[in-house]
């Protein structure tokens, strides 16, 4: 489902983000990306959502090589993958209801069949009672299964996640995992950034290690603790804000 | 569709052919935006009110200028002939043809001056006197004055001119139209300057929208990215803003109607009394329908062309991070 052959990505200032990475990740797998803040976890997750270019190497998504996708083809390429973000992206100006309908709206959907696609999505959160709640007036946890339910309303077949229960609790953070297990059980292929060690530990799901934008190759079970660590560092900073 | 907060929501039921939907998605787009002025009544009325106010202006000049023309053309048609006849031409000939003159559909009334009675006027009136009364003989020709009837148009006048002109017993023909023709230069030196100014105009309103719509872009930045995010195309993004371009516009072509109506309704009665004093039927010219149209056409499509500006410039830029 999603390929990388030795993909290197340097930013403008020289510094390197990606440095000869090849990974790949099958279709109706489940795959945890994990590293330190900086490994280049968003990078990967930015590359595939074509936010950003490789500097050399290349991206195959779904058959698809991203340096084919143009400019004026990367949104009809986005709709095809679900994406969840650490802070939501909800739009506070409008209804649950309305936040998830939106791909719908932009793909053209008939207003009929996305309300019933729309129901659904909420329903496999669990938020159906809160269709038509404002997203500011829900709890984090809540917002969160928003945006999922916004990524998976078109039913994509693949769907990533940039660090989508960095900002959760430990029980919240289960309870979404729980969620994207669900998904995967259906057929969906999730690639899922995050340094909740312990959490995916608990899934059972196989780990991609990055260190400083490439695989590292994993020796002992120490570096858990490392992890620890670093997660609360990476909550700090929240780096997708 | 009720103008609530969701109404960008949805496109209609009934899954149609694909040109319907299209027609049905714009549709649900421009009530979405028109939606999001009405939310903010006064910020998006300050902005239609300039927009009005400067497209009454120029609207309302034009109106000063085709009532000007239209009082002008009264008195284009009010204008006296006076129809000199050849030396030798007997007071019979004259009385004759004043009569025969008298007859024409296109007369209203005929005067006949005879030579004697030119000569006694001119007498009193140009202080020689006696000094006249040795000539010899009478240099005055017989005078017809023609009096054109009201309905004619100054192509039938210059006919008539033309026909005069060319009886026999006439020497020449004088209309003494030399100051009404100044009168429509200076009409038609206004109208271009109007024009002119109408232009400036157009592009301040151009430039209005463009900042309105600019600063609305970047209120919702956010929205914009987020959107592209999850796979809106530069035309869905666009679409919005480019309908509260239209809707400014529209909005103002009205008002600006609106404006200009109240301005003839409160000059009417003053224009009636001063008509009146001058026992004239003059009575003064709105906007015809065309002119209307025009007026509204103008302020739509200036919306659009300050909101497409705004949206070419800044949308482009603002790609998800």
């Amino acid at each position: 489902m999603i390929r990388l052959e030795d993909v290197t990505k340097r930013f403008p200032g020289g510094q390197e983000a990606l440095k000869n990475l090849t990974m790949s990740v099958d279709k109706g797998e489940m795959v945890f990306v994990t590293g330190h803040s900086g490994a280049g976890k968003s990078t990967l997750l930015r590359l595939i959502a074509l936010i950003e270019r490789p500097t050399s190497g290349q991206v195959i998504v779904d058959g698809r090589n991203t340096r084919r996708v143009t400019r004026r083809k990367i949104p009809a390429y986005r709709r095809q993958i679900g994406m969840v973000f650490q802070d939501h992206k909800l739009l506070y100006d409008r209804s649950v209801f309305d936040n998830v309908g939106l791909p719908l709206v932009i793909a053209g959907v008939s207003r009929r069949d996305a309300a019933r696609k729309v129901r659904a999505a909420l329903d496999q959160v669990g938020l159906l009672q809160k269709e038509k709640r404002n997203p500011e007036t829900l709890s984090t946890g809540e917002q969160q299964r928003v945006g999922i339910a916004r990524a998976i309303v078109s039913r994509p077949k693949l769907l990533i996640a940039d660090e989508p229960t960095g900002n959760l609790d430990p029980d919240l953070s289960l309870e979404v995992m729980r969620i994207f297990r669900r998904f995967n059980e259906v057929g969906v292929t999730l690639l899922i950034a995050s340094h909740d060690i312990a959490l995916i530990d608990q899934l059972g799901c196989r780990r991609i290690p990055l260190e400083n934008g490439t695989v590292k190759v994993e020796e002992d079970d120490d570096f858990i603790d490392d992890y620890a660590h670093e997660a609360a560092v990476d909550f700090e900073r929240q780096p997708w804000r | 569709m009720a103008l609530t907060r969701n109404t960008e929501a949805f496109v209609p039921a009934k899954p149609t052919g694909p040109v319907t939907r299209w027609a049905l998605r714009h549709v649900a787009t421009s009530v979405g935006a028109l939606g999001r002025l009405v939310r903010q009544p006064f910020a998006s009325l300050m902005t239609i009110l300039v927009i009005a106010v400067t497209l009454a202006l120029p609207a309302a000049m034009h109106l000063v200028i085709k009532n000007a023309q239209s009082l002008s053309g009264n008195w284009d048609s009010a204008l006296d002939f006076s129809l000199y006849l050849k030396p030798g031409t007997s007071t019979e000939d004259a009385a004759r043809l004043a009569e025969l003159i008298r007859q024409r559909a296109d007369v209203q009334a005929v005067t006949r001056i005879s030579s004697e009675e030119a000569l006694e006027e001119f007498k009193l009136q140009s202080g020689f006197g006696s000094a006249l009364d040795h000539l010899s003989e009478n240099p005055l020709p017989h005078t017809i004055v023609v009096r054109p009837a009201g309905r004619n148009t100054e192509q039938s006048m210059a006919l008539m001119q033309e026909e005069l002109g060319n009886l026999p017993e006439t020497d020449f023909v004088q209309a003494d139209t030399d100051w009404v023709q100044r009168f429509h230069a200076i009409l038609d030196m206004l109208e271009r300057a109007i024009a002119i100014g109408a232009g400036l105009l157009g592009a301040a309103i151009v430039v209005i929208i463009g900042n309105t719509i600019r600063l609305d872009i970047q209120n919702r930045r956010e929205e914009i990215e987020v959107t592209k995010l999850i796979g809106a195309s530069n035309g869905f993004v666009r679409r919005p803003f480019l309908y509260s371009g239209l809707w400014y516009g529209l909005g103002g072509g009205v008002l600006a109607l609106v404006l200009v109506a109240y301005g003839m309704f409160a000059l009417k009665a003053p224009v009636g009394r001063l008509a009146g004093l001058y026992d004239s039927s003059f009575s003064i010219l709105s906007l015809s329908f065309e002119e209307s149209l025009l007026t509204i056409g103008t302020g739509v499509a200036l919306g659009l062309a300050g909101s497409w500006l705004a949206v070419a410039r800044h949308l482009r830029r603002i790609e998800p991070r």
